[in-house]
């Protein structure tokens, strides 16, 4: 037990230096951008006609006039408060709007994360036991499509057939034009989640299916496998009992390493669909120069990211007998 | 598989079926390098192509805006009435010279740095570590998004983000891979005998690297030119003037509404084509270099 | 008594493949006769990468996809066709393998044992089974690592006997496992056999085939070179392949002497004899066109076309 805690510790010592490092490297890049914030935010005319205290003004509330140092150690001692600076284009605490936005994306990325995976499994368990069959072809062949596709131009397509010819679901906006926030109903939001959800489902399953194929397929030419075979165990309950029982825990190791993958998909597919997650928020910021929010918003999705990498790591111990009972012993 | 049959018969039947056999592999053997040679082929195609008609590409006229695909323009018109199939072609050309550009950059990057990890002891090693997954931490598409800010978008942004985002799992191969091979036998007996690090490295590990770098390349492009384009679509990426298939798409999606389908679907069908090319090419060069690494 | 296994001229090929796709085939058992009858023990002998693994494969019928195999396997008198095999292996055909590398890291012993069933009935013969081998009902709650090799190999041998076997195969059932414990797994074979099983016992070590067998078959790069009764290693005048008697001058009791050169691996010897290469009697004969075939010497066989020659020269070196 005490190997284990000293374990997780270490993880996460080292997910906060890395957070950190994420923290710095942005914060840099975004200093580094000659994009002038006041430009594009303000416009070139609006600037000339303003008077020398205005734009000072506004070059104050834009932090252009600090020293880059100087600003990232005011937003670290800040950060330790648990204040995240306020968004200069939602003019609202950026907490608050990260909060909102991924209330908005977070349904739509557990529920493509848990789809994906579960479709990715199964594809790779079907394919890895056909091995040189036609499922095995199929699948493998609808992987190498999907992972070659750009995740929004399959959401554009999507869009094309479902919400503009169909007409089953919205073409964008969660909220209807000319309809309160407030009068949206849970029945609507669904709808418009479903279109994100499917193309985010759709695209994340190539990897997770690749993986557990291959595995698979050393599974069934283990030695406990040919046993199992010569112990005239049907090829079905070989590939239940034993495959899957060996392929589930990489599967589900690789799907919390790959928490990635969706979120960088989520901002492709949240902008083709209108959908105001923290991906349309994400694409907001950058395109705006609203340094507080995008520096929130990427240390809170790397925050994800390394949580979810922390999860696989610690999930081998819990699963594995091997090492859930070698450290109930030590 | 299990056959009962008599002896000698058997014999025969197999000296006949391992000559087809021999014949079946030469085949596929053949079969490949077609393969490589068709497809580098009609990917230097449409390079050149895309060039050449990207003068017609930008020809602006409105007497055919908005044409549905015909004869004439077989990928249709956009509201300027330029040329769908003239615009998608200058922009797969533009996306492969970028995707050619930034997989051989970050190509460059995973060699050098997961080379470095190995030869100059722990604590590079612990750095270079760090920073691979410092990089894996931020989402691909954020991460470009900041590179590409960070130099004003455009080109340069894009070629920059694109580039210094994928090197790190190409890096971490090399790097699993050079620890193995130091502890290979006559490369410990090379460095008893006095050879230098460096050269033990150049003469004897680089070489080794050889396939799973060159396959590591080619795969990156896919990548990279799936990344370019979706960066572009964004508005990070090139700008609305150039030819490129995320700025098409880009454009396409406020026609989407009016039934424009066209406008979206070749230019993007086409991209996945060259994607899907270049993903085949590499797995192909692989299977020729490796062939134990591919489960079939 | 009728042979519970049958087995003529057997040969298994396979497929391998080479950098760059080229596909090569190797015959890696070639022409392999044996019969083993209830109650009997028959050792097949040779160094390991003779192929004599895909013997016991091949019986079984899960050999894997790219092999295909020729000539006869009959099971109590009929033919052994794939649909049978798969029909009798698990209730009357068993393999014990080599080791713990054999069963599903994963799962609890006593789900393995059970193959997925959970009725009464099969609880309480898995229960009965690792009890003859004297290990108690804890054990069905312990994971593969957590066996040691003796437990693990005797938890192998109780996978068997929770049905009745009528034919055992063991795949070099005892390595890694000192003489004495080797021998007391060995003599669970005989219990087996006594009780009207037939054993095929697949293994490199000559001693060990020699203190339990009754018919010892020795294996030469996928050939079969030699078959013997068991007494008739008592006296080396008795055998009849070269190869063999350089085995028997191999065991530490007869003088340790270490056989002169290395076995061609499986497949790789196309025509004439294995053994040309490391036999001192060699003729030009031997290394001719074809497979030099088996005869019946001395009451047992033999693959050798001149027997009595290396006779005359082993009678000169001893």
């Amino acid at each position: 037990m005490k190997h284990r805690l000293q374990f997780t510790g270490k993880k996460l010592i080292r997910m906060i230096l890395l957070l950190l490092g994420v923290s710095i490297v942005t914060f840099l890049l975004m200093c580094a951008s000659p994009l002038d914030p006041l430009q594009t935010n303000v416009g070139q005319a609006a600037l000339g006609t303003m008077s020398q205290e205005q734009i000072a003004k506004l070059e104050a509330y834009w932090g252009t006039d600090t020293p880059p140092l100087e600003r990232y150690i005011g937003w670290l001692g800040d950060v330790l408060h648990g204040d995240f600076g306020t968004s200069l284009l939602y003019r609202q605490p950026v907490l608050t709007v990260i909060g909102q936005r991924l209330a908005g994306s977070f349904w739509l990325l557990l529920s493509a994360w848990v789809i994906s995976g579960v479709l990715g499994l199964t594809m790779g368990v079907i394919a890895g036991a056909c091995r040189g069959r036609w499922p095995d072809k199929l699948i493998k062949g609808y992987c190498l499509l999907i992972s070659s596709t750009p995740a929004f131009w399959l959401a554009i397509l999507l869009l094309l057939v479902f919400a503009v010819w169909l007409g089953w679901f919205p073409i964008g906006l969660s909220v209807p034009v000319g309809m309160d926030a407030a009068a949206v109903t849970a029945a609507d939001r669904l709808r418009h989640a479903v279109l994100p959800a499917l193309t985010l489902s759709i695209t994340g399953v190539a990897n997770i299916a690749l993986h557990t194929r291959e595995k698979m397929i050393d599974v069934l030419e283990s030695d406990y496998v040919l046993f199992a075979r010569a112990r005239g165990e049907s090829e079905a309950s070989i590939v239940l009992r034993h495959g899957l029982r060996n392929v589930a825990l990489p599967a589900i190791t690789l799907q919390f390493a790959s928490v990635s993958e969706i979120i960088g998909g989520s901002v492709l597919v949240e902008q083709v669909f209108s959908y105001p997650g923290l991906g349309q928020a994400a694409v907001t910021a950058g395109l705006g120069s609203d340094l507080p929010l995008l520096l929130g918003i990427t240390v809170v999705t790397a925050a994800i990211v390394f949580a979810g990498n922390l999860i696989a790591d610690l999930l081998y111990g819990v699963v594995d007998p091997k090492i859930r009972k070698g450290a109930a012993r030590g | 598989m299990r056959s009962a049959r008599i002896l000698d018969k058997g014999i025969k039947s197999r000296t006949i079926r391992k000559r087809r056999r021999e014949e079946k592999d030469t085949n596929r053997r053949l079969q490949t390098i077609l393969f490589l040679v068709a497809a580098i082929v009609i990917l230097t195609a449409v390079t050149v192509a895309g060039v050449m008609t990207e003068g017609y590409a930008a020809e602006t006229d409105f007497s055919r805006r908005n044409l549905a695909p015909d004869l004439q323009h077989p990928f249709g018109t956009d509201w300027m009435g330029r040329d769908m199939l003239a615009r998608t072609l200058a922009g797969l050309s533009l996306s492969i010279r970028i995707g050619v550009l930034t997989a051989a950059v970050s190509a460059a990057v995973a060699l050098l740095l997961g080379t470095a990890s190995v030869v100059f002891g722990r604590k590079a090693d612990a750095v270079i570590s760090w920073c691979i997954d410092l990089v894996m931490g931020i989402p691909h598409i954020l991460l470009v998004m900041l590179i590409s800010l960070a130099c004003g978008r455009g080109f340069a942004g894009v070629v920059a983000g694109v580039s210094l985002s994928h090197w790190p799992s190409l890096a971490r191969v090399i790097r699993g891979e050079l620890i193995q091979l130091r502890q290979a036998p006559y490369i410990l007996a090379a460095e008893k005998m006095g050879v230098s690090k460096l050269q033990n490295i150049r003469r004897h590990m680089l070489p080794h690297l050889l396939p799973q770098f060159l396959t590591g390349l080619i795969l990156l492009f896919p990548h990279a030119i799936l990344h370019e384009s979706s960066v572009t679509f964004l508005g990070f990426g090139l700008s609305s003037e150039q030819p490129a298939i995320g700025v098409i798409l880009s454009e396409s999606m406020q026609y989407l509404t009016t039934g424009k389908w066209w406008l979206a679907l070749f230019p993007g069908a086409a991209l996945v084509i060259v994607v899907i090319l270049f993903a085949m090419l590499g797995e192909r060069v692989r299977r020729l270099l490796d062939p134990s690494s591919v489960h079939e | 008594m009728e042979p519970i296994l049958q087995i003529e001229h057997l040969s298994v090929y396979f497929t391998q493949y080479e950098r760059g796709f080229r596909k090569k085939q190797l015959a890696t058992v070639k022409d392999l006769s044996l019969e083993i009858a209830p109650g009997q023990i028959v050792a097949v002998v040779g160094a390991s990468g003779s192929g004599k693994s895909l013997l016991a494969h091949s019986i079984l019928g899960i050999l894997p996809y790219n092999s295909h195999v020729e000539g006869t396997i009959r099971y109590a008198g009929q033919m052994l066709t794939a649909e049978r095999a798969k029909e009798l292996r698990g209730r009357e055909i068993f393999l014990i393998p080599q080791g713990v590398t054999y069963l599903d890291p994963l799962m609890k012993v006593g789900a393995q044992i059970r193959k997925g069933r959970k009725d009464q009935e099969i609880r309480r013969r898995s229960r009965a089974a690792l009890e003859r081998y004297g290990l108690g009902a804890d054990t069905e709650e312990l994971y593969p690592f957590e066996l040691s090799g003796g437990m693990a190999r005797r938890v192998l041998i109780a996978s068997a006997v929770t049905e009745k076997p009528r034919l055992i195969i063991a795949d070099e059932p005892t390595p890694g496992l000192d003489a004495r414990a080797a021998k007391r797994i060995l003599s669970h074979f005989r219990e087996l056999a006594d009780d009207g099983a037939g054993v095929l016992f697949i293994t490199h070590d000559l001693e060990l085939a020699l203190s339990v067998a009754d018919v010892v078959t020795v294996f030469y790069a996928g050939e079969t070179i030699e078959q013997a009764g068991t007494e008739d290693f008592a006296c080396v005048e008795n055998l009849r392949h070269p190869y063999t008697r350089a085995l028997w001058h191999a065991m530490p009791e007869h003088g340790f002497k270490a056989v002169e050169g290395t076995q061609p691996y499986a497949g790789t010897v196309q025509t004439g004899c294995p053994y040309a290469a490391q036999c001192p009697i060699c003729e030009d004969d031997c290394r001719a066109e074809g497979q030099i075939p088996l005869t019946a010497y001395k009451g047992g066989t033999v693959r050798c076309l001149h027997p009595e020659k290396g006779e005359k020269y082993d009678a000169g070196r001893t």
